[in-house]
This record gives structure tokens, C-alpha cells and sequence, in this order.
């Protein structure tokens, strides 16, 4: 373990541990550019320059690895005068555009210049000027910006999996681009913002929008995939303008997804902001008095059945079940896909593995999934694993189109099934492997055999030894965020399709069930934030709050809980669910053992001892989840067909529309072809 | 001067063939086999004991160089050596015509290195624009494959030794050490960051040891004759035979063989048929290629030609490209003009150079009409220490040397330029 000094600080680091990382341990800040700590390093901005005692030049401490009894100083005249002079250096062609730049006020280029700079130019010649390149409808590009540390190409080739971004020409002429005008089609372009230290790579629909200083800043939990991504949510007034990653190491690292990022857009339109009744056939405006009374009226003729959303939180999801209970009714689903989950057994729904598990992973089986449109973060962090330790994954379901090399075994659960035999070139890799993981699909198990798949997965499991003490193999990918949640307070009363028998049906956020299917005499009431056509159907619609409008709870894939806060208040006369189904419990003459936030938190840890612990994953008991028997050898189908619109918020989101006439209608792509449930 | 059996290019001036027949009657590829019997650690030993120091232009001790490569292969990656034959410093032909004339030499050196060095593969990595030169060195390389001198069991020593031509696309960078492997990788071709130095990961990520087309070619004399013999020219710690390119304000332009130390002047007027219109008409000397700082008369007329001597008077000795400029020169335009090609020439990687180079290039130009203030002379300096050492490779280094050298030798003229532009104005 090298020991060295920084500033005369002390310090004893890994072996490798570059300076630049040596001095954030001691809580020196070293400026820079191109150094980001997710990708490689080109030392090529030379911003972080310090002084290393013996050595004639400036040291890039991003690059220098910590050697014992080194002497680093960060703050003597000669790195401070390095420093200034690669600052004069980098603002020479740059267009000095801060008044009309988006990245204003939270640019890297502005506070080191401050920071690190002279106060005036020397420069008086002219200056470059480089051509804006289109990347989509999601990247803005003022190339004239550019300061060429190369972080969006590493970005992409290293993260993203796309090289479509590359470095053209050389010296002054240096640029980046795409060389063939084309758009980057990439499930995580939206981080090449991020990643962008000056304003050359901003948000295009952020563009001019509003200023840093302006936003107040929440952290929150994205719902539009199971992945459970930390953001942050950024508002003006009533109004989220964006939504960008906050970091977490375990789960989504400090990237989200473009859906995650972009769709906020769907949060100001169809949404529903007042009660609606139905009257003489058609859905009429009302009050909530009026809403809660047409409920009251039908409560006391009809008995009910609920059924939960994908977006739905932990919070309304518990009152919901304990309303439902008060009712007497006996059937609750959380399925509204539909898929044959087992909910007595964690082990078989829950990411075992964990997301940051998967770096441990030296084989991996995708069955019925495409982890790439279902769980992007998820995806990258194969990929991540991928590129680190070239690991060996194999596909079972449709051919696919992953950012790393696969070998595609088969279409079906037959594949499945001789692999759970041992049969096949991969199972010799599975064998082979010291943590060998299968990842299930949980829309591969929306069809009538699903249990059979289940159990054929868990033979393979089970033959690979990937349940053992210190390593659970075993995964479902699930895309839906409210789902594990639900899963695990129980949401699921009688089997996947008896709701269809009930005379009166309560719908959480339920827009992806089939509509079609519900009785036609069928009482209905939603509680929800988009009007689609579930809430169309509804013979009384509750107006809820969307993700970034309640403080609540959500459990990810790998069962992992936690909270996110609320950013802006629900729109018109909506309001957060939870209360929404407390009051409604009221009115229908009951009384639910809860009225603040802490008391239904206490109340979620008393059915599930896992809510109590947040942001921990606790490791569940393997069982015999799954049902043997015989499987349909129909091949697995697509679960999502369009990334960019699998919920009601980015169906009404204006970007999300673009993107996909940009970067799904202008190329056949493979997952369209094929409709979702197979 | 040196006798003519001291040299070890016999044949730089293509007088006679270049073929492996001519070659070998000219001593090439004697004896190699012995040689190579006596040992790997023999053969460094020797070239460390000749004091041969590398003739690229940075100067390292060729033998040290060859000692930092590992002996044995811990982990399966095999030893490289890479060739560079990426002569683009303007003023440099030395490698081009042992290319041309001498190419055997260089291939039987490429041998010797490679056996010292444990490699079982060589890259020359040849500039794009050496056309005719890839190709002769091709055909002397078919030529030795054919004689069984290099291939499987090279000269029947034992050793496996295969050696491939790569051509470069034109890049001056790519005659730095590391942005070559990037382009003999098929990357672009920009410097590395350092450390890792080559010789723990370089081609490849494998130990790899980059040398200069001269370096190479004279490792077969030097292990032949004896460390010894090639030690004993030149003054200590600059020892050895060199090639120098005479070029510019002299009447006869040519390269040619000489001992290290020769005084400047004597080279000039013995083997550059001395300077246009006599001694007192020379303005100034570029000793060392492009990038090295020029010399004005007073030092040129006793100034040694070696790495030492030239580094005491501020400049180098570099590629031994001697650039004479006569007192018809323009000197601020000569170097501004070098300005240029140092802007044109930069990779774009680091900051300072990338944006520094064109900045110089463009005060440059207006220093060479005097349009421009007298205290942009300290800031083209101060421009210049901005780039100096702030860079990964030495381009940015080498960008800033010429003017500083002008501006220490010339500063009276560009003061006088601007003074007169000035005065015009008022006028």
C-alpha cells in the first residue's frame, strides 16, 4: 500500500490508486476536464496538473498512478501557475457564450475559469469555429464549445456500447462528431449531457428553459422501470423542468436512462386534476364529496376486487390492501400483465443477484428478456462487466440486438429445458463458470405455462449450483416499479384472471390491463395521473399524484427499498394516493389505523419487515418456487416493444414521441416487429 | 574527418546497389551468426559499452533501453521491437537513404536488436510518404526472408525471427514513440500517456522498445568491431559515428557520415562545401532538425556537434539536421513558417498545444510584418513556457523551441519590424 503526501496530508491508498483519486480521500480538490471517474483516462485536458517533488514537469495527476513516498503538492505556485495556464489555454477558442449558454451556472469551464483562471484574455486572434452536428432529438450540440476532453466518445464506446461519436482531424482542427451525419441511438444518450463539462452537449428539450440557480433540487426514485434509478428532480415553481441521475453505486452508478430523464415532459399533459363521475353515460366533472359518495353508494351493492398499477407506491398500495381488506374483497392483483409470478416465493421474483452483483458474474443466461429496452441500467451494468472481464452471455428468446456479443441458444423454453438437462455448449459454460447467473424475464412469463418456465429456470438454477452460500444466480428482470413492492406486501388475492368475475373493481394506476376484459356491467374506479383509456372505462375516476409529486416508497428489481420525496404539488385538485385512499375509507365508513406519512411507513414495515430497512437488500431464503409442468414451445415474446413509451407518463410525453419517430419508425427495429405479450 | 574505413554506411550515397549481393560484399550479414552465439546479454553489453546514444533525437543511451526489457515472459506477452522509420523533421533524410541504399543493414540490425531484446517479431513503422522506400525495404526484406537470414531459424542461429513492414499515413506525430504503436494498432494516432512506458506495456500492451532507423542500422557494426572502437570517436558520453543532413544556405547540401563532436563549422565547410557566399554571410544554424532552438554565427563558428555541446548553448543535437540560413534569410518568416508546421502537426490531444500552437502560429505571422506590439514578444515566450512541459508528448515542446530561439537571438529585428510597421502607420 503506497504512502504518500499531499499537501503534506498523509495518506495510504490502494496500489494503483491515481493521484487525483489519492486527493479527493483527503478532501483536496483537483480540477479537471477529461478525468471522469466511470470512464478511462486520457490525461489529454492537462487541467489536473500538480507538482511532484523530483519531477522536473507538472505531473496529470489523473493519470499518475500514487507511489510510496511521493510528495504531492496541489497548491504550490508552480502547479497553480500550470493550472492558469492551461485555463488561458482551454478559453482561447472557446466562445465565452455564457450569457446564452444552458450550461451556465453549473458549467465546469465557468467556475474553474473563475476558479483557476486569469481574469482577462490575451487572445486576440480570431477564434474556431466548429459546425453543430445533430444527434437526435434528445442532444443539443454548440460544437464551438467543445473543449475535445473526449468524454462523450469514451462515453459512448465504453458505457453506451456505441462508437458512433468519434474524435475527427487533428490539432486546431480536432472535433467531435459523428463523421457520417448520424443520430446517436443510444438508451443512455441523455448522460452525454452529464458527462460534458461545458455547454457543447446540453438537453435539446431543456434547451433555454431555465437556469440552475432557479431549480430547487429533490432527490427522488424513477418508477418508469424496475431499475428504482436515483435522481434528482429539478423544479421551478410548480413545474419540474428536468431530471437528472444522482448516484448510487449500486444501482444505477451515476447514469439513468433517456426514458427516466426525458419523459418528465408526459407529467404536464392528460393529466387528471380534478374528480370525474359518471353520469347519464358519460364522465362528469365532480367534487370529491360527489366522487367519494357515488363510491359509498355502489360499496354497499357490489363487492370489490383492486388491481395495482406499474406506477404505483408502497404507501397507497398497503392502504389500498387494507381498504380492500375492510371491504371483504377477495381479489387483489398486482399482475396486470397478467404473468404467472409466484408471490410466495421471493427467491423466484427478486433480482437475487443484486444490479452490482452482476460484476461478480462470469456467465450470464438471458431468458425471454432484452435487458438493453427493459432495464438500460441493468444492461450497462453487464456491459460494464462485459468489457471488464469479457464474460460469456447466452440468449434464450427473441435475437436481440445487446451492446456485447452473445451466443443465441434458442426461441423458446424448450432451449430451456435442455439446458436444464446439461444439454447444449452453454451449459458446459455455465458449468464452468464460478458465478454463473440466469436472468428470467418477467414478461416472458405472461402466457398460461408461465409457472412451468418458472420451474424450468430454477432446475437450471439449481443444476448450475447458482443458489449457494455467498452467491444466488437467480434473477427476474421485472420492468414495472411498483410490481416487487406489491409483490411483497402481498397484492395478490385469487389467480391472474378471477378480477374478471368482480361486479366492482378499484384500478391504482392500472393503465396497461386489458381494459377489454373487465365485465361490462363492471362497477370501476380509478385512482391515477394520466387519463388513458383504463380511466376511460372508469365509472369514477380519482385524480392521484405522479412519481415526482408524493414522498413515497418504491422497491426495485433486486428488492431494494427506497424513499424518494416529494418535488411539486399534484396539479388542480389531485392529490397524493395514500391520503386519497384514506379519506375514501372514510367516507365508506371505515377507518384506516394511519393519517401521516411515518405511521403508513410503520405500517408498510409491519407487513414486510424489509420496508423497514431502506436501501438495504436483504438476501431471501431459496425455495421451490414454479410449478413442473409442460411448456408451450411457443418462443418468448417482447415485453417492451417501444422503450420509449411503456407508461402513461411517457405516452404523453412530447419527446418520448420524438424519439421514437426518430429512432424506432425511421428503422424497422427488430423489437417492433414483434407485439408485445409474444 | 573521418577515414573512410571508420564509416559504417558505405553506401549512403547509393553508388552501389542495394541488394543483398552488393550488401554482402560490402560486409553486411558477416558473421551474424557468430555474433549472435555469443549471447543476448553479450550483445546489449556491447552496445551499452559503445555508448551508443539513440539518434531519433532524444538521445537515450540505447543500451540502458534495451536492458529495461524483461528477460523472460512471466505472463505469456512476448517481447516487440518497433522501428521507427517515421522520418518527418523538417531538414531529417538520414533514414530515408539508409532505407534506400543501406536497407540490409538495417534489416540485420533489426535481427541482432530483436535476438538482444528477446523479441521474436519487429514493425518498422515507415512514413506514408517513403513510397519508393516502403518498397525497396520490402524487397530487401524478401530478399533476407529468401537467404533464410531472417524468418524461422534466422541465419541459422536458432532464433524464430519474423519482420514486417508497416507505412504510416503522414503524421508527423506519428514518429513519437507512443503515438506509433497507437497507429501501428490501427488507432489514431495520438501519444500515450506515460507511465506505462513501452518497455512494460507497449505494442499491444506487450514490452515493446522503439528505436530510430539509424540506432538500429549501426547495432551490426558496433557488435562486430567492438563497443570499443565505436566509443573511441567523439568525446565521452557523445561517442559513435553519425549521420548528419547538411541542407539549406550551403553549396553542396548532402549527408554524410561523421565522428560526433566535429565542430560545426568544419562539417559545414568540409562536407556543405561551405556557406553561400563564404563564413561571414551565414546568419544562423537550425543544428538539430525543426524543433531544436537555431544558433546565431557567433556560437556556430565553435560549437561541437554532440548532445552536450549543443545542449550547453541551449539547443540540441536532435536528428543532426543541420539547417544553414544565410544572410539573405528572413529569419522571422523561417521560423513562423516552422510555426506553422508545428500548429498543422499537432494531434489536438492536450489542451496547451492544441490551442497554443495556433496562437504562436498566428503572432507569428503578424511578427513577420511587425504587426504587432513590442510586448507581444514577452507574451510570445510566455505563450510558449504555457506549452513547455504541460503536454503529454514533446510536440508542445518542440512547437515552442524555435521561437524562443529566435526570440533570443533575433529579438532586435522583430523590434525593429515592429518599430518600422509603426512608424509607416504614423506615416
Amino acid at each position: 500500500m503506497p504512502k504518500l503526501t499531499i499537501d503534506d496530508i498523509e495518506v495510504t491508498v490502494e496500489p494503483g490508486t491515481s493521484i487525483i483519486q489519492a486527493a479527493e480521500q483527503v478532501g483536496i480538490e483537483i480540477p479537471r476536464f477529461c478525468y471522469h471517474d466511470k470512464l478511462s483516462v486520457p490525461a489529454n485536458c492537462r487541467m489536473c496538473l500538480v507538482e511532484v517533488e523530483k519531477s522536473p514537469k507538472p505531473m496529470a495527476s489523473c493519470a499518475l498512478p500514487c507511489g510510496d513516498g511521493m510528495k504531492v503538492y496541489t497548491q504550490s505556485e508552480k502547479a497553480k501557475q500550470a493550472r492558469k495556464n492551461v485555463m488561458e489555454m482551454l478559453l482561447v477558442n472557446h466562445p465565452l457564450d455564457c450569457p446564452i449558454c444552458d450550461q451556465g451556472g453549473e458549467c465546469d469551464l465557468q467556475d474553474q475559469a473563475v476558479a483557476y483562471g486569469y481574469d482577462r484574455s490575451r487572445y486576440e486572434e480570431e477564434k474556431r469555429a466548429v459546425t453543430n452536428k445533430d444527434l437526435g432529438p434528445l442532444v443539443k450540440t454548440v460544437m464551438t464549445r467543445c473543449i475535445q476532453c473526449t468524454r462523450c466518445v469514451r462515453f459512448g464506446e465504453e458505457i453506451a456500447g456505441v462508437s458512433e461519436l468519434g474524435v475527427l482531424n487533428r490539432g486546431e482542427h480536432l472535433e467531435i462528431g459523428t463523421y457520417v451525419e448520424q443520430m446517436v441511438t443510444s438508451e443512455l444518450s441523455g448522460n452525454l449531457i452529464d458527462v460534458c463539462p461545458v455547454g457543447a452537449l446540453t438537453s435539446k428539450p431543456y434547451a433555454f428553459a431555465a437556469r440552475p440557480w432557479e431549480l430547487r433540487k429533490t432527490p427522488g426514485i424513477d418508477v418508469l422501470d424496475a431499475v428504482g434509478s436515483n435522481i434528482r428532480i429539478d423544479a421551478r415553481g410548480g413545474e419540474v423542468m428536468r431530471i437528472l441521475p444522482r448516484l448510487h453505486e449500486d444501482v444505477n452508478e451515476e447514469w439513468i436512462s433517456d426514458k427516466t430523464r426525458f419523459a418528465v415532459d408526459g407529467l404536464k399533459n392528460n393529466r387528471l386534476d380534478k374528480c370525474y363521475v359518471r353520469k347519464n353515460g358519460k364522465l362528469q366533472p365532480a367534487s370529491w364529496e360527489e366522487a367519494f359518495g357515488a363510491i359509498a353508494a355502489e360499496a354497499k351493492k357490489r363487492t370489490f376486487g383492486a388491481i395495482v398499477g406499474d406506477l404505483a407506491d408502497c404507501e397507497s398500495i398497503i392502504a389500498l390492501k387494507d381498504l380492500m381488506k375492510e371491504l371483504g374483497a377477495t381479489n387483489l392483483e398486482c399482475r396486470q400483465d397478467m404473468a404467472q409470478i409466484d408471490v410466495k416465493h421471493p427467491a423466484g421474483y427478486l433480482f437475487n443477484t443484486t444490479i452490482a452483483g452482476i460484476e461478480r458474474a462470469d456467465a450470464i443466461l438471458l431468458v425471454g428478456t432484452n435487458p438493453r429496452t427493459e432495464a438500460a441500467l441493468v444492461n450497462a451494468r453487464i456491459r460494464k462487466t462485459w468489457l471488464a472481464k469479457h464474460i460469456k452471455v447466452g440468449v434464450i428468446g427473441q435475437k436481440i440486438d445487446l451492446n456485447y456479443p452473445y451466443k443465441y441458444l434458442g426461441a423458446g423454453p424448450d432451449t430451456l429445458a435442455e439446458l436444464s438437462e446439461g444439454k447444449g455448449d452453454f451449459a458446459d459454460v455455465l458449468a464452468k463458470a464460478k458465478n454463473p447467473m440466469i436472468i428470467l424475464g418477467a414478461g416472458a412469463l405472461r402466457r398460461p405455462d408461465g409457472y412451468a418456465i418458472t420451474a424450468l429456470a430454477r432446475k437450471v438454477a439449481e443444476k448450475f449450483n447458482m443458489a449457494r452460500d455467498g452467491w444466488n444466480g437467480y434473477n427476474m428482470l421485472h420492468t414495472q416499479a411498483s410490481r416487487v413492492g406489491a409483490l411483497m406486501l402481498g397484492f395478490v388475492e385469487g389467480d391472474e384472471a378471477s378480477w374478471q368475475k368482480v361486479d366492482a373493481l378499484y384500478l391504482l394506476g392500472a393503465d396497461e390491463m386489458p381494459v377489454e376484459n373487465i365485465k361490462p356491467d363492471c362497477f370501476v374506479v380509478y385512482q391515477g395521473h394520466h387519463g388513458e383509456k383504463v380511466a376511460a372505462r372508469a365509472d369514477v375516476i380519482l385524480p392521484g399524484a405522479a412519481y415526482t409529486e408524493k414522498s413515497a416508497t418504491y422497491v426495485n428489481t433486486e428488492g431494494r427499498v427506497q424513499n424518494g420525496l416529494q418535488a411539486v404539488f399534484p396539479p388542480g385538485e389531485a392529490r397524493e394516493d395514500w391520503q386519497i385512499i384514506v379519506n375514501l375509507a372514510v367516507a365508506l365508513g371505515h377507518k384506516l389505523p394511519y393519517a401521516t406519512l411515518p405511521q403508513v411507513r410503520a405500517r408498510l414495515a409491519e407487513e414486510n419487515a424489509a420496508f423497514a430497512k431502506v436501501d438495504e437488500i436483504q438476501p431471501v431464503k431459496w425455495s421451490a418456487f414454479g410449478k413442473a409442468g409442460k411448456c408451450d414451445a411457443k418462443p418468448f415474446g417482447t415485453t417492451v416493444a417501444n422503450f420509449y413509451m411503456t407508461d402513461p407518463i411517457s405516452r404523453a410525453s412530447k419527446t418520448m414521441q420524438a424519439c421514437t419517430e426518430a429512432f424506432l419508425n425511421a428503422k424497422p427495429a427488430d423489437d417492433e416487429k414483434a407485439v408485445a405479450n409474444g | 574527418m573521418l577515414d573512410d574505413k571508420d564509416r559504417i554506411f558505405t553506401n549512403i550515397y547509393g553508388w552501389d546497389w542495394p541488394t543483398l549481393k552488393a550488401a554482402k560484399e560490402r560486409g553486411v550479414w558477416a558473421g551474424t551468426k557468430e555474433v549472435m552465439a555469443k549471447g543476448q546479454d553479450w550483445i546489449i553489453e556491447e552496445v551499452k559499452n559503445s555508448g551508443l546514444r539513440g539518434r531519433g533525437g532524444a538521445g537515450f543511451p540505447t543500451g540502458m533501453k534495451w536492458s529495461f526489457m524483461p528477460k523472460e515472459s512471466k505472463d505469456g506477452r512476448p517481447n516487440y521491437l518497433v522501428i521507427n522509420a517515421d522520418e518527418s523533421e523538417p531538414g531529417t533524410c538520414k533514414d530515408r537513404d539508409i532505407i534506400r541504399h543501406e536497407p540490409h543493414r538495417l534489416i540485420e540490425g533489426a535481427l541482432l536488436a530483436s535476438y538482444a531484446m528477446r523479441a521474436h517479431a519487429c514493425y518498422i513503422y515507415i512514413r506514408g510518404e517513403f513510397m519508393r522506400e516502403a518498397e525497396a525495404l520490402q524487397t530487401a526484406i524478401d530478399e533476407a526472408y529468401e537467404a533464410g537470414l531472417v524468418g524461422k531459424n534466422a541465419c541459422g542461429s536458432g532464433w524464430d525471427f519474423d519482420i514486417y513492414v508497416h507505412r504510416g499515413a503522414g503524421a508527423y506525430i506519428c514518429g513519437e514513440e507512443t503515438a506509433l504503436l497507437n497507429s501501428l494498432e490501427g488507432k489514431k494516432g495520438m501519444p500515450r500517456n506515460k507511465p506505462p512506458f513501452p518497455a512494460g506495456a507497449g505494442l499491444y500492451a506487450c514490452p515493446t522498445t522503439v528505436n530510430n532507423v539509424e540506432t538500429i542500422a549501426v547495432v551490426p557494426e558496433i557488435v562486430k568491431r567492438g563497443g570499443s572502437w565505436f566509443a573511441s570517436f567523439g568525446r565521452e558520453k557523445n561517442s559513435g559515428t553519425k549521420l548528419f543532413c547538411i541542407s539549406g544556405h550551403v553549396n553542396t547540401p548532402c549527408n554524410v557520415e561523421e565522428a560526433m563532436s566535429v565542430p560545426l563549422k568544419e562539417i559545414i565547410e568540409k562536407h556543405g562545401g561551405g556557406v553561400r557566399g563564404g563564413w561571414d554571410n551565414l546568419l544562423a544554424v537550425i543544428p538539430g532538425g525543426s524543433s531544436t532552438r537555431l544558433l546565431p554565427k557567433s556560437v556556430c563558428d565553435t560549437v561541437l556537434m554532440d548532445f552536450d555541446a549543443l545542449r550547453e548553448q541551449n539547443s540540441g543535437l536532435g536528428t543532426a539536421a543541420i539547417i544553414v540560413m544565410d544572410k539573405s534569410t528572413d529569419i522571422v518568416y523561417a521560423i513562423a513558417r516552422l510555426a506553422r508546421f508545428y500548429w498543422h502537426e499537432s494531434c489536438g490531444q492536450c489542451t496547451p498545444c492544441r490551442e497554443g500552437t495556433g496562437w504562436m502560429y498566428r503572432i507569428m505571422q503578424r511578427m513577420v510584418r511587425g504587426e504587432a506590439r513590442l510586448d507581444e514578444i514577452d507574451m510570445l515566450l510566455d505563450i510558449g513556457r504555457e506549452i513547455e512541459g504541460h503536454t503529454i508528448c514533446a510536440h508542445g515542446d518542440a512547437s515552442a523551441w524555435p521561437i524562443q530561439g529566435l526570440i533570443n537571438h533575433f529579438r532586435p529585428e522583430m523590434e525593429r519590424r515592429i518599430k518600422e510597421y509603426r512608424s509607416k502607420l504614423v506615416a
